[in-house]
């Protein structure tokens, strides 16, 4: 088990300078930021690329702004739809963008916080239970792929992630039951 | 939330997909980018030479002054370079 730092406690040691910890704050949003760039907008690649440098910029640059440190994913949320935003008018030049893009992103994105959760979850499951599950379910690899990068057989390979997933469900049962350790909303 | 079931789960696992490893470089590399691009935006003022061969060739020149030319660093010296021209 990992000892969980809160997204506030993150923000605060990012903006003191500690170089980690802002690494572990763009690992930590990455993929969320990532995922409504490409899931939520349907943003083609090199637009989502420019969405994904321009916000985190502007993270690292506006974070003396943030005003609760404990909100720094919906924060981010809102510079990520801004941006994409603003991408899909500058694409569409004289037509506006749809309205039903954007309320169709609004629904998406509970989808994608809730993914954010689970995601946090497997942060403090073993390093094999990680790897295995994000070969698998993020990179979407096989498990003859997964089988030759581990040495592990097919039939160990399914078992293992069926196991793991059932220690991420006890651990995502257990956050549920007891106070949020997260500084996330 | 809804009840954890595993397909459940399976189905917000990869609902967030690994952004590409590029991209997290890059982003990761900003803090430091930002404190070299101030270094070179004030180079590049003091030195009319280095400024020309900013312009002519970005990444060669950086490389020549002794800095590496990362995504995060060539797109915010690249950003700067109209008001260094």
């Amino acid at each position: 088990m990992t000892i969980e730092v809160t997204d506030a406690q993150l923000v605060e040691r990012c903006r003191a300078g500690d170089a980690e910890a802002w690494n572990e704050l763009v690992d930590r949003f990455s993929r969320y930021v990532y995922a409504i760039a490409v899931r939520a907008f349907g943003l083609p690649k090199h637009d989502a690329e420019d969405v994904f440098q321009d916000v985190f910029a502007r993270t690292f640059e506006r974070l003396d702004s943030l005003r609760d440190d404990a909100a720094i994913k919906p924060w981010l949320a809102q510079m990520t739809r801004n941006a994409c935003i603003d991408r899909l008018r500058s694409g569409a030049r004289v037509q506006p963008v749809d309205e039903p893009v954007v309320e169709a992103y609004d629904s998406r994105l509970e989808q994608l916080d809730e993914a954010l959760d689970v995601h946090e979850g497997l942060r403090t499951l073993s390093g094999d239970c990680r790897e295995i599950l994000e070969r698998f379910f993020c990179l979407d690899e096989s498990y003859r792929v997964i089988g030759e990068a581990l040495d592990l057989p097919a039939g160990t390979v399914a078992s293992r992630i069926s196991r793991c997933l059932g220690k991420l469900r006890e651990q995502l049962e257990g956050r549920n039951t007891s106070s949020t350790p997260s500084g996330g909303v | 939330m809804e009840p954890l079931h595993e397909e459940r789960l399976a189905e917000l696992l990869s609902a967030l997909p690994t952004a590409p490893a590029a991209w997290v470089q890059a982003a990761k590399e900003l803090p430091q980018a930002r404190r070299q691009l101030d270094e070179i935006v004030e180079l590049a003022r003091a030195d009319a030479e280095f400024r020309v061969q900013l312009i002519a060739d970005l990444e060669s020149a950086l490389t020549s002054a002794g800095y590496e030319p990362g995504t995060a660093l060539v797109q915010a010296v690249r950003a700067r370079l109209p008001e260094l021209g």
